[in-house]
C-alpha cells in the first residue's frame, strides 16, 4: 500500500510515535525510496520547529521529535547506498558547537545540535569541557561558518570570552560568526565575551545560522 | 571550639533581622528591606582559597563564611558552610552523581551534577511497588560506591517469623558486609560535617545572624526528572509513560512531604528552601505544567504550610508565564525567589500573595561594575519594595561564584542606601 505522505508528516509533527514508526516501517518494506522518507521527516520537523517558535511546542516535543527521527533514521540508513548516506551527512555548511572549558553541561548543546542538523546544517560537536586549543584546532580543520559556544554555569562567561579572544588571536575571527547560549547568557554576557549574538533557545540558534547564511533554510 | 554566648545586643540584632524577614513573609511592611546572602563557591574567591580547599578544609571554610557574614551583616544567610564543605563526606560515600574539585573537575571549579538515567524506563513499576527495596537493590548502588553490595539483599518484606532468622544470613554476605562497613564510615564523616555545620550556625545565631533555612527540599517532578530519569528521559516520559509518571509523582509527593516536615521540624528553623528546575516557561507547555508539574507541588506546598513550615520555592530561569498559576496558594505563607523572571511583573501578579526574593542578574554581578549593581538594586527598590512589595533583596540564585567582591559590597551598600 502506498505511503500516505501527509499521514507520516502529521504523525511525527503531532508526536504520535507509534503511528509514525509503523508508517515509516511499512513504507520502507513496500519499497518506498529511503530519501523520500527522510524528506517527509524534514517536512515534519519544519512543522515542529514552527510550532516551537509559536509557543505551542516546548523542549519535550523537540526531544520526542528527535527520538522519532533517530529511530526512522536507523531504519533508513541500511537501505541507502553508501554514497547517498555520505553525501547526506556531508551536505550543508558546517556549524561547530561545544560546551566551553570548565562546564560539563550538554543538554542544551545537544538540543541545539539536533535542531541545526534537522535544518540542514552539518554540525561538528566537540562535546563538553572543550579546551580553547581544541576549538582553534578544530576550526582550522573544519572551517565552520558558525561557532556555537554553550555553557550553563557562570564560570562559562570567562571561558567563552577566552575562547572568542583565542579565535581572534589565531586570525580566525573574521571568517566565522560566533553565537553563545545556555543558562544565564544574555546581552550583557554577549557583550562581555565578544560573541556576535546570543540565543535563548534552540530555534534561536537555527534562526541565527540561517540569517548569517542569508537564506530562509539551509540546503 | 567554645560555645559563643549571645549578648543582649546580639539577641536584639537577631530578633530585628528575623522580624524583618517574617514581616515580609506575612506581607507586612518591614522597618527596612531585608537582604539575603547565599554564597557557595564565591566564598573561595572571597577567602582566597581554591574551590577544593573550600570543600575540604572545615576550619578555614567556617572562618571564611563567618568573615563574610560579619562583613556584610545579611538579614538571613544560607547554611553556607554545609553547602560548601561537603568534599570529605562526598569522598567517603564515593558519591557518583557529582563531580567536584579533585574528583572530575579542577581544583578551582565548582561541583557539577551529572545528568544520568539513574532509574531506567522499565523500572517505574519496581519503584512503585516497593520504593525502599528499589533503593537498596538498584538506586543506591548506582549513586554512591558505599552502597555497592546492597543489591545482594533479599526482598525484606518477604521475610517473616522464622524466615527472618535464616533471612538474616544475607547480612553476612561479603559484599553486603562490606557495604555496611563502608556506610558506617561514610556516615561518620557526614556526622562530622553536620556537627561542624551546626556549630557554625549556632555561633552565627549567637552573633545575631539568622539562617534563611536549614533544610532544602524538592518538587516531586524535579525529584523524578533530575535524580531518577534524567533530562532526556523525563521529557519523553511525558509522551510514552504518562500514567506511570503520574503514579510516581503521587508516591514521591507523599514521601518528600513527610521527610521534609520531619527534617524541618527537627532543624528548629521553619523555612525550607526548594530550588525548582523544570518549571520554567521554556521547559514545558502550560498544559504539561498544569498536568504534571504544578498540581503535586502545590499540594506539597499546602501540606507544608499546614505544618507551619514556610516554603521558599526558588523559581529557576524565567517563569513569567507561570505566575498566574503559582499565585494559587494561601497568602502570607511563602517566599517566592525568582531567578530570571521579571521581578516587577512578579510583584504585580503576586504582591499580595507571597514575599519575593531576588534577583540581581548573574551576568551583571559577575561582569558589571559597582555602579551598575547600585542601579539594579535601586530599580528593584523603586519598583517593588517602595511600592509595597515584600522584597528580600538577593542575587538571582545566590552570589555567582565569580562575582567581584566589590560588586557584593555595592549590592549591600545600595540595599541599605535605598531600602531604608
Amino acid at each position: 500500500m502506498a505511503l500516505d505522505d501527509s499521514a507520516l508528516v502529521a504523525a511525527i509533527a503531532d508526536m504520535d510515535e507509534d503511528v509514525a514508526l509503523e508508517l515509516a516501517r511499512g513504507a520502507l518494506n513496500d519499497g518506498c525510496e529511503p530519501q523520500h522518507i527522510l524528506d517527509l521527516c524534514r517536512a515534519a520537523m519544519d512543522i515542529v520547529g514552527a510550532r516551537f517558535e509559536q509557543g505551542e511546542y516546548f523542549l519535550p516535543e523537540l526531544m520526542m521529535a528527535g527520538e522519532m527521527l533517530e529511530q526512522i533514521g536507523a531504519m533508513v540508513k541500511p537501505l541507502m547506498l553508501a554514497g547517498e548516506a555520505d553525501a547526506a551527512a556531508s551536505a550543508g555548511p558546517v556549524v561547530m558547537i561545544g560546551t566551553v572549558h570548565g562546564d560539563l553541561h550538554d543538554i542544551g548543546k545537544n538540543i541545539v545540535t539536533f535542531m541545526l542538523e534537522v535544518n540542514g546544517f552539518k554540525v561538528v560537536d566537540l562535546g563538553i569541557d572543550v579546551p580553547v586549543k581544541t576549538f582553534i584546532d578544530k576550526i582550522k580543520e573544519h572551517q565552520p561558518v558558525v561557532v556555537g559556544l554553550s555553557g550553563f554555569l557562570t564560570l562559562a562567561f570567562d571561558s567563552m570570552k577566552e575562547t572568542v579572544d583565542a579565535i581572534a588571536a589565531a586570525g580566525l575571527r573574521d571568517s566565522l560568526k560566533i553565537m553563545i547560549g545556555g543558562g544565564q547568557v544574555d546581552e550583557t554576557v554577549r557583550a562581555y565575551t565578544g560573541a556576535d549574538a546570543f540565543g535563548l533557545n534552540a530555534m534561536a540558534a537555527v534562526s541565527l545560522c540561517q540569517e548569517w547564511l542569508g537564506r530562509a533554510k539551509a540546503a | 571550639m567554645t560555645d559563643t554566648v549571645q549578648t543582649p545586643e546580639a539577641k536584639a540584632a537577631y530578633d530585628a533581622r528575623w522580624a524583618r524577614v517574617m514581616d515580609c513573609v506575612q506581607l507586612r511592611r518591614p522597618d527596612r528591606m531585608p537582604i539575603g546572602m547565599q554564597p557557595t563557591f564565591w566564598l573561595a574567591k572571597y577567602g582566597g582559597m581554591t574551590c577544593r580547599e573550600l570543600m575540604y578544609d572545615y576550619e578555614r571554610t567556617a572562618a571564611v563564611a563567618e568573615r563574610a557574614i560579619l562583613e556584610f551583616e545579611p538579614d538571613c544567610h544560607s547554611p553556607m558552610f554545609l553547602a560548601s564543605a561537603s568534599g570529605r563526606a562526598l569522598e567517603a560515600m564515593d558519591f557518583k552523581q557529582l563531580q567536584w574539585p579533585g574528583h572530575g573537575v579542577g581544583d578551582n571549579q565548582p561541583f557539577q551534577y551529572l545528568d544520568r538515567e539513574y532509574m531506567k524506563a522499565d523500572e517505574y513499576d519496581e519503584f512503585l511497588e516497593d520504593p525502599t527495596g528499589f533503593y537498596f537493590r538498584k538506586y543506591l548502588p548506582r549513586v554512591a560506591g558505599v552502597f555497592e553490595g546492597l543489591d545482594e539483599l533479599p526482598t525484606l518484606p518477604g521475610m517473616y517469623y522464622t524466615r527472618l532468622v535464616m533471612g538474616s544470613r544475607a547480612f553476612a554476605k561479603p559484599a553486603v558486609r562490606q557495604a555496611l562497613e563502608r556506610m558506617v564510615t561514610a556516615g561518620e564523616e557526614a556526622e562530622r560535617l553536620f556537627n561542624r555545620h551546626m556549630a557554625f550556625e549556632n555561633k552565627m545565631t549567637a552573633l545575631g545572624y539568622p539562617a534563611s533555612y536549614m533544610f532544602s527540599s524538592i518538587s516531586p517532578y524535579d525529584y523524578i526528572a533530575d535524580y531518577f530519569r534524567g533530562a532526556k528521559q523525563i521529557m519523553t516520559d511525558l509522551f510514552r509513560r504518562k500514567d506511570k509518571l503520574h503514579q510516581m509523582l503521587e508516591k514521591v509527593r507523599i514521601i518528600i512531604t513527610r521527610t521534609t516536615i520531619e527534617a524541618v521540624k527537627a532543624s528548629g528553623n521553619p523555612f525550607v528552601f526548594i530550588p525548582t528546575h523544570w518549571a520554567p516557561d521554556s521547559f514545558m507547555s502550560d498544559q504539561q505544567f498544569m498536568t504534571f508539574w504544578w498540581p503535586p507541588f502545590r499540594q506539597m506546598l499546602l501540606d507544608l504550610i499546614a505544618a507551619d513550615i514556610i516554603p521558599i520555592p526558588m523559581w529557576e530561569s524565567d517563569c513569567t508565564k507561570r505566575l498566574e498559576h503559582i499565585a494559587d496558594i494561601p497568602a502570607g505563607k511563602c517566599i517566592y525567589w525568582f531567578e530570571r523572571t521579571d521581578m516587577v511583573k512578579a510583584f504585580e501578579v503576586l504582591g499580595d500573595v507571597v514575599a519575593l526574593r531576588g534577583n540581581l542578574s548573574p551576568s551583571m554581578m559577575t561582569t558589571g561594575q559597582p555602579h551598575e549593581v547600585d542601579a539594579a538594586v535601586k530599580h528593584l527598590v523603586d519598583n517593588v519594595f517602595n511600592k509595597g512589595g515584600s522584597l528580600i533583596l538577593d542575587c538571582a540564585f545566590g552570589i555567582p561564584d565569580e562575582t567581584p567582591v566589590e560588586n557584593v559590597r555595592a549590592m549591600f551598600d545600595a540595599a541599605r542606601k535605598y531600602g531604608g
